[in-house]
């Protein structure tokens, strides 16, 4: 374990959009098979950090690896064998609504892998299944669904392809407290299944808690507290102790009037 | 002052980059039009979309153009007893200017319009991200087949609007104005040479890459939700149609200047 590289590392990565710096610095290292969640307040860059890693921002200094491997400038021929290796939730899903649901989760297989579509779909219906879905749900379209179907389709998408990293971008905003303990469940069963690593962003306390084994907080462009789950309850820090307990007086002021 | 200059100045600076953006785009566009992989089955959608279901709208257009066309030189002409150029002026009127222009501004309302709202939803659903992330590289996914279905479908619609409008000119030349069928039709043929067709189907194909390439490139780059892509929308529209009055000059230049 100690000889092979972590699974991700971000050392001093900077991000600014014009004069507004998002990342300021961002040093985190997530081991293979660990599960990292990364909370902070909206608007604190915990998606522009996320993006730099899919490689869909680039960012200005600093070094992303993936298995050791440097990403940033990296050559586009490259940058499509390493995002093989990624699977990803997003927040609101993006599941394409011009496919039906079953050929959503087959995508990466059909098009990224070129498996033929009677394979794919026989998979994707077996990914359908690990999340709760009947078979019958494949052949409808994403517009039919509830939000928590839908996020569970897009949670059989992500780990369609087997991935070795998946990225959840707040994966239980938006949904009720017990649709949302659901997907945690099943984040939680799907990356033990597939043995993946995960890294997460949240701003929901127990999603963090159940999902991941080492939590960082992210606060204007920093990473001002990484440390085990279990510790983030006296973690002896008076901006995480603020967050976590959702107080609107402290040290870490809103900024209403920008 | 100083204020005054700096306004100037940002403004000539955005425009610059937009340029710049743009230029970029299109090469990116029509690199990845040219090289595998396809996906024939979304260039098919598009065909059809582009081809099929433009018919009824490019068909009315080029009818009506025909027979005001026919009515309108008559009137004009009889004033020096030039009737009988009546049938010409139409074959070349509709040939080489009115068919490609008018079909262009057609297709370029309903096509560009419907492109740019949806790449612009998918873009801010995160779908485009979403297929970067399955390992499909947006622009070929995307823009390529709609690109290449245009350039290709454009002339083909043309074509149809060139008999279609003569055949306009054709109903109100004889049963309005009392010309003799064989005649009129004899005095359409007499005077119409290729480079006359010739002439408006290349118009129509930079047409159709115009309307397309503005359609996907403000749905690509449209932002902030269903205000940005009602914006992308109507900028698809607008651009691509003056986009095809400079051309049409342009190309009008090429072939008939001196």
């Amino acid at each position: 374990m100690s000889t092979q590289p972590p699974k991700i590392e971000l050392s001093g990565v900077h991000k600014a959009f014009g004069p507004k710096v998002v990342l300021d610095g961002i040093d985190l290292s997530v081991a293979r098979g660990e599960s990292v969640v990364v909370i902070g307040g909206s608007g604190t860059g915990k998606s522009v950090m996320l993006k730099c890693i899919l490689g869909i921002l680039r960012p200005e200094t600093g070094s992303i690896r993936i298995d050791g491997e440097e990403v940033v400038r990296m050559k586009p021929k490259d940058r499509d064998r390493i995002m093989k290796k990624f699977g990803m939730l997003f927040q609101g899903g993006a599941l394409f609504d011009s496919l039906k649901v079953w050929e959503n989760v087959a995508f990466g297989l059909i098009q990224g892998q070129k498996m033929e579509r009677a394979k794919a779909r026989d998979i994707a219906i077996e990914k359908l299944a690990q999340v709760g879905l009947a078979a019958s749900t494949g052949e409808l379209f994403p517009a039919e669904l509830s939000g928590g179907m839908q996020k569970r389709v897009s949670l059989a998408r992500a780990i369609a392809t087997n991935p070795e990293i998946i990225f959840f971008d707040e994966p239980t905003t938006g949904l009720d407290p017990i649709m949302a303990d659901v997907i945690n469940d099943l984040i939680v069963k799907c990356c033990k299944e597939v043995g993946a690593t995960a890294l997460s962003i949240t701003h929901d306390m127990a999603s963090a808690r159940k999902i991941s084994d080492r939590i960082a907080m992210l606060y204007k462009g920093r990473l001002i507290w990484v440390g085990p789950a279990k510790d983030i309850d006296h973690s002896g820090n008076e901006y995480v102790d603020q967050f976590i307990h959702g107080r609107a007086v402290g040290p870490i002021t809103m900024e209403l009037r920008a | 002052m100083i204020s005054f200059l700096a306004t100037v100045g940002r403004v000539f600076l955005a425009f610059l980059a937009h340029v710049g953006r743009m230029s970029a785009f299109t090469a990116m566009a029509v690199s990845h039009t040219v090289r595998p992989p396809f996906y024939p089955r979304l260039i098919l959608r598009s065909v059809i979309e582009i081809g099929y279901f433009s018919l009824p709208v490019v068909g009315l257009t080029a009818v009506f153009t025909g027979m005001v066309l026919a009515l309108q030189s008559y009137s004009g002409f009889s004033r020096f007893a030039a009737e009988g150029a009546v049938a010409t002026v139409v074959v070349l009127s509709v040939t080489r200017e009115l068919a490609p222009v008018l079909a262009g501004l057609m297709v370029a309302g309903r096509i560009g319009a419907s492109m740019a709202a949806e790449i612009g939803t998918m873009r801010v659903t995160e779908q485009i991200d979403a297929l970067t992330t399955l390992s499909t590289n947006p622009f070929k996914y995307l823009v390529a087949p709609r690109i290449l279905a245009g350039t290709l479908m454009l002339p083909f619609l043309v074509l149809i609007a060139d008999i279609i409008g003569v055949f306009g000119g054709y109903i109100v030349g004889v049963y309005k104005l009392g010309f003799n069928s064989a005649t009129y039709i004899a005095r359409t043929w007499e005077f119409l040479e290729p480079l006359d067709v010739i002439s408006g189907l290349t118009k129509a194909a930079v047409f159709g890459f115009l309307i397309t390439l503005m359609g996907c490139y403000n749905g690509y780059y449209s932002r902030g939700g269903a205000q940005g892509v009602g914006a992308a929308t109507t900028n698809a529209v607008v651009s691509a149609a003056i986009m095809i009055l400079v051309f049409n000059y342009i190309i009008t230049a090429m072939f008939f200047g001196k």
